[in-house]
């Protein structure tokens, strides 16, 4: 199907919803606001010609330099015509809360959970919103920019000799 | 029967006579140990997976006396530590030595166990020296199953070495003490 | 759950019949699985932050201890996620040797799969028997790139070397030896009375529960969806080539056990095909600013001995922009989502991990099975802990 026709559907479903359509990419990548991106993607899923039933991943990514720093990609797939499409959204840094769609996809559970561990993003209404990889005391959330890629207290490493 | 395909290996050192073959008590139960070690295969990634080839037909551990694994701690006289031992999994890590009965010993295989390889990242344990006292390291990522057994052999010739009385010594429970192992 | 009738038991993280660590907390009256609790992360290497730090020929070192079975599989699938973004092409000669790698890293992994679920139900003969086999498909990676398991192999827009003549001749030879092993290990499971008792109807999971929970690859086509990135995405020159898919009903053990042994057929119809119409050329596309040009080159011209400078130092960078692309791996389908700021190093990288994604299925799985059903699914779920943690 032509990306053209699904962006004409899904603006005129969702007249504000949507901020801006990439058609130059790999795919068709939208970026859609925190407030509307759960019933785009159930608009996506459930309406009979759009069909995009498969969640290929959902990640965070963390842009210090703009206005709303945090992200997070949807990555939907359609397999009987092979149409992928990509779906951002993005947050701002004090108040990161999105809707899970752990209802719409079961393969979002641990995926969400996995975005929480590494940049701290809240699912509103995800079931065990908990660190899934790291330790359960880690006080920060290791993938933002900021933080380094090293232990900072190891003692056996000295950083003068592993140029950094 | 000739002697052609046998390798003869020396006996310790003692008083032989018709009969009588008298030696010291080390000697005996270092021999006896160090053809019967029970290894804990403590695999966590890729190194195990050059494990179960050490194990398989072709590279073959048993042939050393090492035939049967025993996955409970209780029972087994060497921890293997292979692949990456994350901070999340040190605990376990520890816990395990506890309950193995002395004497035990631990070979570090790999480069994460032995230091953390090419993981030098805040949430890998920087090496399994941090938390359990290792006798023989044996490097590689993964190091090939020939390095494998030549660790293995290098803890044989330290089991068959070993004092009785080592582990009862001062400078072994201070090993244990500054680990935090009681 | 606490009500007193129900035992909790805890089973991992080290375990004999966990292959990996992961920990299940089990609620079960008497045998019957009333619920499981699932923690990972025993051994998270935090791979996506590390790749945030490496240029773009080094993250196959990476790649190689996700999914370290079958290695090179994730290694060339990374090598054409840089070769989307850098919008190269490679020759037919380049896919066909990438095929046929791919093809006998998927053998391996589906391979230990098999035998480990015969281990888990007490028959070791069949673990012994194809571990030797993966000592041939070692040897082949050995003459290929030096290495037996973390191999490192291939480069962005191609190979470091070509196949020599004495690594084609080994690769027949394993073709030919392989089927009588395969026959034998089938004659040991395959039809065996007790074998096929103890997998049918052991942890089934219907199709549309398989697709709401992201299964890919060898589980979701036991399920019954005939979903396989090589036919409905090809890449790699994979639609060259005729093989089929195999596709089981009901998404029970026995059905992986039968879809892991048909592909393993299937890959070697294709390494035949691959190799006897192997078409000359070059192993490697012209990419200067990621592929490091030859010795003689860099001690007698001018233009090489400056990209070997600006590659060894690390001052190239890739053009901006964001790509996904997914491969078949031995699990299902590995994604690479790769965006790029225009520096030597990715800006993020988000690995698309089968394993890390269906395992979460497991608890629907073994519900209301016994204690000894639910290891068997475990290991016919073929978990490997090193993609499951990443």
């Amino acid at each position: 199907m032509d990306n053209a026709i699904i962006t004409g559907k899904l603006k005129t479903r969702f007249t504000q919803g949507i901020l801006s359509v990439d058609e130059q990419g790999d795919m068709l990548t939208i970026v859609a606001a925190k407030e509307e991106i759960h019933e785009v993607i159930r608009f996506l899923k459930e309406n009979e010609s759009l069909g995009f039933t498969f969640l290929t991943t959902l990640c965070g990514i963390h842009y210090p330099d703009q206005e709303l720093q945090l992200g997070v990609v949807y990555h939907l797939h359609r397999f009987s015509d092979n149409t992928r499409i990509r779906i951002k959204t993005f947050l701002p840094l004090e108040n990161p809360e999105v809707p899970t769609v752990t209802d719409l996809f079961s393969a979002a559970n641990w995926m969400e959970r996995e975005t929480y561990d590494f940049y701290g993003i809240i699912f509103k209404g995800h079931p065990n919103l908990k660190r899934i990889l790291n330790v359960e005391y880690l006080d920060y959330f290791p993938m933002r920019k900021e933080y380094p890629l090293e232990d900072p207290t190891r003692e056996d490493k000295d950083n003068r000799f592993f140029g950094r | 029967m000739g002697t052609a395909n046998y390798i003869k290996v020396d006996p310790p050192e003692g008083y032989t006579s018709p009969g009588i073959f008298a030696t010291m008590f080390d000697k005996v139960v270092g021999l006896a140990r160090k053809n019967s070690i029970w290894p804990l295969p403590f695999a966590t990634s890729c190194c195990g997976i050059e494990f179960m080839a050490t194990m398989g037909a072709h590279y073959d551990l048993g042939r050393f006396g090492a035939e049967r694994l025993s996955f409970s701690p209780r029972q087994a006289d060497l921890l293997m530590v292979m692949g990456t031992i994350a901070k999340k999994m040190a605990p376990v890590v520890q816990q395990v030595y506890v309950q193995m009965a002395e004497p035990r010993w631990v070979i570090a295989v790999g480069a994460c166990a032995a230091s953390g390889g090419i993981f030098d990242t805040y949430s890998v344990l920087q090496g399994i020296d941090r938390i359990v006292p290792v006798d023989v390291y044996v490097p590689g990522c993964p190091p090939r199953p020939e390095q494998i057994i030549d660790g293995f052999m290098k803890v044989q010739e330290l089991v068959g070495k070993e004092p009785l009385r080592r582990r009862y010594s001062k400078e072994y429970k201070d090993l244990l003490e500054s680990y935090g192992i009681k | 759950m606490n009500d007193n009738r129900y035992t909790t038991l805890n089973l991992g993280p080290t375990h004999p019949a966990t292959h990996g660590i992961f920990q299940n907390v089990l609620t079960l009256d008497g045998e019957r699985i009333i619920d499981t609790e699932q923690t990972i992360g025993y051994i998270h290497r935090a791979f996506e932050k590390i790749s945030e730090r490496r240029p773009f020929y080094q993250i196959t070192t990476l790649t190689d201890r996700m999914n370290y079975c079958s290695s090179p599989i994730n290694n060339i699938g990374w090598h054409m996620a840089v070769e989307k973004l850098l919008g190269v092409r490679t020759t037919k000669r380049v896919d066909y040797m990438r095929i046929i790698l791919m093809e006998l890293a998927r053998i391996t992994d589906h391979l230990v799969c098999n035998s480990i679920i015969g281990v888990d139900s007490g028959a070791l003969t069949g673990f012994i028997y194809v571990f030797q086999e993966r000592e041939k498909v070692y040897e082949i990676y050995e003459l290929l790139c030096g290495a037996r398991l973390t191999t490192n192999v291939g480069r962005i827009g191609g190979f470091e070397r070509d196949f020599s003549p004495e690594v084609i001749k080994k690769i027949y030879e394993f073709l030919d030896h392989l089927p009588k092993v395969l026959k034998q290990f089938e004659k040991l499971l395959l039809r065996n009375r007790i074998f096929m008792d103890r997998t049918i109807n052991v942890g089934p999971i219907s199709a549309e529960r398989a697709m709401n929970y992201g299964f890919s690859g060898p589980n979701l086509r036991a399920a019954g969806v005939d979903y396989d990135v090589r036919v409905t995405s090809p890449y790699s020159s994979y639609d060259d080539f005729d093989f089929t898919i195999p596709v089981g009903t009901q998404g029970d053990t026995y059905d992986r056990f039968c879809v892991r042994q048909e592909e393993v057929w299937q890959s070697l119809k294709l390494i035949r095909n691959a190799l006897d119409n192997l078409p000359g050329g070059k192993y490697v596309v012209d990419v200067p600013e990621f592929y490091l040009p030859p010795k003689e080159d860099v001690y007698s011209k001018m233009e090489a001995l400056i990209w070997h400078f600006k590659i060894v130092m690390g001052e190239i960078g890739a053009p901006v922009g964001e790509i996904y692309h997914s491969v078949e791996a031995g699990n299902g389908e590995l994604g690479f989502y790769l965006v790029s700021d225009g520096g030597r190093t990715p800006y993020r990288l988000h690995f698309r991990r089968p394993c890390f994604i269906y395992y979460q299925a497991l608890p629907e799985m073994i519900r209301g099975g016994v204690l000894s059903d639910a290891i068997l699914t475990m290991s016919s779920m073929n978990v490997i802990a090193g993609e499951l943690d990443g």
